[in-house]
């Protein structure tokens, strides 16, 4: 058997799927799989990025992404430092401009960043020398809750060529819709999107997906179903008249998921909101692998820092 | 093979490399009793399948069959730093704990005693063994570290600028052991 | 007596329908004669345009000079000295100053500062609203008496329907054309950028093309109702152009102007700029089809002038995240340019046709003087290169802000030379 080039890695920054190639995410989860099994050693820690400095920028709160960032560096022993910031104190204090000069003066090898705003992670990473870690900007990007996803299906369901998976919800707020849209079309997956039309996007449908407004024919013949946590009020204005509203109408329930297909398996980014997009008994079912996310997510993190902080500037 | 690599000498051919690994074997059942307690680990690539043929030698002489890990040191390399791109990592993967064995580090090749190092204190994090001792099929001296094996194959005397291929069955399609010379370039 | 002769230049004078190399005398300030190989005067100055376009003083009638109270981002000197540089002899400025131009003293103060300097002629365009605030009308006769010539809330739509229609009505009084910036607020929310594919896929909050068509729809008809003169500022999409040829159509007095960088760009460049805040502007860079249905408006005479929009930001303000930088770009100085470059040589536009579209087309509108080589007119001239091969440099522009997205653009066709009244102007 000819061996092939191995795929590796040598970008500076990861700040979205839409510029990944195939090889290079499949590099990623495949790295996954290897970091998967410290979380089950009684020493929970490999020396790999000892003495490296990871900084942590949370402009947004954001208890899930970030701990399991931080476990995932502190497994790999680096030393990490967080800094939150609500966005209301950047948007009257310090500019992005000012932040980055003053991240660069303290010379860490990786900054994760997560802000509300789309192109941060992109302005950040062009004027600093360490390694980017977009953690979500806005409603453009999350790339490792897409990989982390990835991962998941991928363990229930060998690969993800072919499969039809069904993204639920406030499509047009959601964090991750976009990464995971990009992600599962380029290892070849079908994506459908569905959710109620004042909450979708306008011409959704360049990206690549089938839109569907009503969520029986969302999820019919489904083997993946990725529900979006939903939040009726946002800026003051409803979406939806109420939450038993949306619950009839979008809500999944076990009765209605018989349309998609017996092995389907459930995801959720997190949190959820039980009895809004999804009902008690599925989200603690047979068929949800939500929890299992959050694990995969230490593990592709993991991958992520380990294979980012190979990127040196002379190497480069 | 990189580019600039060129054959020198065939140390071993299938034949030899079978009755040397035959012979460690009996060493390391002569030396360790009880066998009950051994565990053989190869540390990725090649010394898989060296741990795993030890272990049928093993098996095949005292009918006992023990149990093989395999070890991706990558991780606990102590030059991340300095190569161009993350190494790909496969994974490890023991059978049992580690506490109370008598572990036997299986490489193909004992060179500068780094790798094996990087082994050490990955092993460690996984708990604590009654004993670690090492086999090496060829060991071609250049030490850098205070690192010695207990079970040698074959001692190789190598300059600088050689380097020696071992070839396995499972990961290269034959069995033989040779020495390549980097060549100058022209 | 200064004489000046402008010899050897092609000379395109739509207002005459001239077209041809011709030489052109100036005495006094006035434009004295055009003919073939005029002899020059005794003590006249010369001025040789061989291979260069001579034309009527280009004017852009969509202007911000931030001055009073924005001056770290311009000043009428600083915006004038762009203009002339930019192959413009007149602007229009509107009133979102600070304070506002609502009143005769801003209005004058601003041209004492045009007149003092001397790089372009400076028309004020007052406010509708007292502060903008869109809730009373402001002093639009003091403002005319002073010197402005059109009213606008630019900056900020009139939102409220009975405010738009009451100025239309008043400003019958004095023949002016008031200018709309037309947005619904409501549908634009908190919108960064035009509402469509790129937004979507950059998840950034759009703009939707409804908000600026709601609103032209409801003008047009306040316009009928009223008689009244109106004009849409910067106007971006298909659908206010077709209503807009259709109010011509019917008769109504309605008309529009185009921004260059709607003609030239769509939204897909915040994408490929990597969110480039000089891609951020309102209205914003619209979509394919919008783009194309722009650049056949000018073609088929929908539409009557093109304006920059010329909007100076300080370097800071947008050096921040898309979502926070301030709306708007330069023009001054890339207009002519791009629009030789993009809209001339791929023969979309002839060039007579381009002229009219930045020199009589905007007199007209507005009801300027200029726009014209007639005997005894000013002599506001502009000469320019037609095809010359030039580099957009923003670090070279007159202009006291950065904020363009052209820099480093190669185009051809450049700006040589403007005349205020017969006198070159140096900048």
């Amino acid at each position: 058997m000819a061996p092939k080039t191995p795929q590796r890695w040598n970008r500076k920054d990861l700040l979205g799927i839409a510029e990944l190639s195939a090889p290079e995410i499949e590099l990623i989860l495949d790295t996954a799989d290897s970091f998967a099994e410290i979380g089950e050693r009684p020493i929970k820690k490999v020396p790999t990025l000892r003495g490296k400095t990871v900084i942590n920028l949370f402009f947004e709160a954001s208890t899930r992404t970030r701990s399991s960032f931080e476990i995932a560096e502190k497994r790999l022993s680096a030393d990490n430092i967080n800094f939150s910031t609500s966005g209301s104190a950047l948007e009257k204090g310090e500019t992005l401009v000012d932040t980055a000069m003053n991240l660069q003066a303290m010379a860490p090898d990786l900054v994760v960043i997560r802000h509300g705003h789309p192109g941060v992670p992109h302005m950040l990473a062009g004027r600093i020398k360490a390694g980017v870690i977009n953690a979500g900007d806005g409603a453009h990007e999350h790339p490792t809750q897409a990989l982390l996803d990835a991962y998941t299906i991928r363990r229930h369901k060998k690969k993800i060529a072919g499969l039809k998976v069904v993204i639920l919800g406030d499509i047009e707020h959601s964090r991750v819709v976009r990464s995971n849209i990009h992600l599962l079309r380029k290892l070849g997956a079908k994506v459908t999107v569905g959710g109620p039309r004042t909450m979708m996007p306008v011409a959704m449908e360049t990206m690549g997906v089938e839109v569907a407004y009503s969520l029986d024919e969302a999820i019919r013949g489904a083997d993946v179903i990725m529900m979006l946590r939903v939040q009726l009020e946002r800026q003051g204005k409803m979406a939806f008249p109420s939450v038993r509203e949306y619950f009839q109408l979008f809500g999944l329930t076990t009765e209605r998921l018989k349309a998609a297909k017996d092995d389907v398996i459930i995801m959720h980014p997190g949190p959820m909101n039980r009895g809004v997009e999804i009902s008690s008994e599925l989200a603690d079912g047979p068929y949800s692998v939500i929890l299992e996310q959050v694990t995969h997510g230490v593990s592709v993190r993991m991958a992520v820092l380990y294979l980012l902080s190979g990127v040196h500037e002379e190497a480069v | 093979m990189a580019k600039n690599l060129k054959p020198k000498t065939t140390i071993l051919d299938a034949k030899q490399m079978a009755r040397i690994i035959r012979r460690m074997a009996g060493e390391i059942i002569e030396t360790d009793r009880d066998l009950t307690r051994l565990l053989l680990v190869g540390i990725r690539t090649r010394g898989v399948p060296l741990a795993e043929k030890i272990a049928a030698e093993i098996e095949r002489m005292e009918g006992q069959k023990v149990p093989v890990g395999i070890l991706d040191i990558t991780l606990y390399r102590d030059d991340l730093s300095t190569v161009a791109a993350q190494p790909q990592v496969k994974g490890t993967h023991l059978p049992r704990s580690l506490d109370d064995c008598i572990v036997v580090l299986c490489d193909d090749v004992l060179y500068t005693g780094r790798t094996v190092r990087a082994a050490l204190d990955e092993l460690i994090d996984f708990g604590r063994p009654k004993a670690v001792k090492l086999a090496v099929l060829i060991d071609r001296g250049h030490r850098e570290l205070p690192i010695q094996a207990d079970f040698v194959g074959k001692e190789v005397p190598t300059a600088q600028n050689e380097v020696i291929e071992v070839s396995f069955q499972d990961t290269d399609g034959t069995e033989q052991v040779r020495i390549l010379e980097r060549g100058t370039r022209a | 007596m200064s004489k000046l002769l402008i010899h050897g230049g092609r000379v395109i004078d739509p207002s005459q329908g001239l077209d041809g190399v011709f030489d052109v005398s100036i005495e006094d300030g006035a434009v004295a004669k055009i003919d073939g190989a005029i002899k020059k005067p005794k003590g006249a100055e010369e001025f040789d345009a061989s291979g260069l376009v001579v034309s009527p003083g280009l004017i852009d009638i969509h202007v911000h000079l931030r001055e009073p109270g924005q001056e770290y981002k311009e000043t009428v000197r600083t915006g004038t000295m762009a203009a002339a540089a930019g192959g413009f002899t007149a602007v229009a400025c509107m009133a979102n100053t600070d304070p506002v131009n609502d009143n005769r003293s801003v209005t004058e103060l601003i041209l004492s500062e045009a007149t003092k300097w001397g790089f372009a002629r400076v028309h004020p365009i007052g406010a509708i609203s007292k502060g903008l605030k869109g809730e009373e009308l402001a002093e639009i006769g003091e403002m005319l008496r002073a010197g402005a010539v059109a009213v606008s809330d630019d900056g900020k739509p009139v939102m409220n329907a009975e405010l738009m229609r009451r100025a239309l009505l008043y400003a019958q009084h004095f023949d002016v054309a008031v200018i709309q910036h037309a947005e619904d607020l409501t549908l634009t929310g908190a919108g960064v950028m035009h509402e469509g594919e790129w937004s979507t896929k950059l998840g950034l909050p759009g703009i939707p093309g409804a908000a600026e068509d709601v609103m032209v729809a409801r003008d047009i008809i306040l316009a009928e109702d009223t008689g009244g003169r109106y004009h849409v500022a910067h106007l971006s999409t298909a659908r206010s152009l077709d209503m807009c040829r259709r109010a011509k159509a019917q008769g109504l007095r309605v008309t529009c102007e185009v921004a260059p960088h709607h003609l030239i760009l769509t939204d897909e460049e915040v994408a490929k700029s990597g969110f480039s805040t000089n891609t951020k502007m309102k209205p914003p860079l619209r979509s394919a089809r919008d783009r194309e249905a722009l650049v056949n408006g000018l073609a088929d005479g929908t539409v009557d002038c093109i304006a920059s929009d010329h909007a100076p930001h300080h370097a800071d303000e947008k050096d921040v995240q898309f979502n926070l930088a301030p709306f708007g770009i330069l023009g001054l100085e890339t207009t002519l340019s791009l629009c030789l470059d993009r809209l001339v040589r791929p023969g979309i536009l002839s060039l007579p046709r381009l002229v009219e579209l930045l020199s009589t087309g905007p007199a007209r509108v507005l009801g300027l003087p200029g726009g014209t080589l007639k005997v005894g007119s000013p002599a506001d001239v502009t000469v320019f290169h037609p095809t010359e091969k030039v580099t957009i440099r923003a670090a070279s522009f007159r202009s006291r802000s950065r904020n363009t997205p052209f820099d480093g653009w190669t185009l051809h066709g450049r700006p040589v030379a403007t005349f205020l009244g017969g006198r070159r102007v140096e900048v």
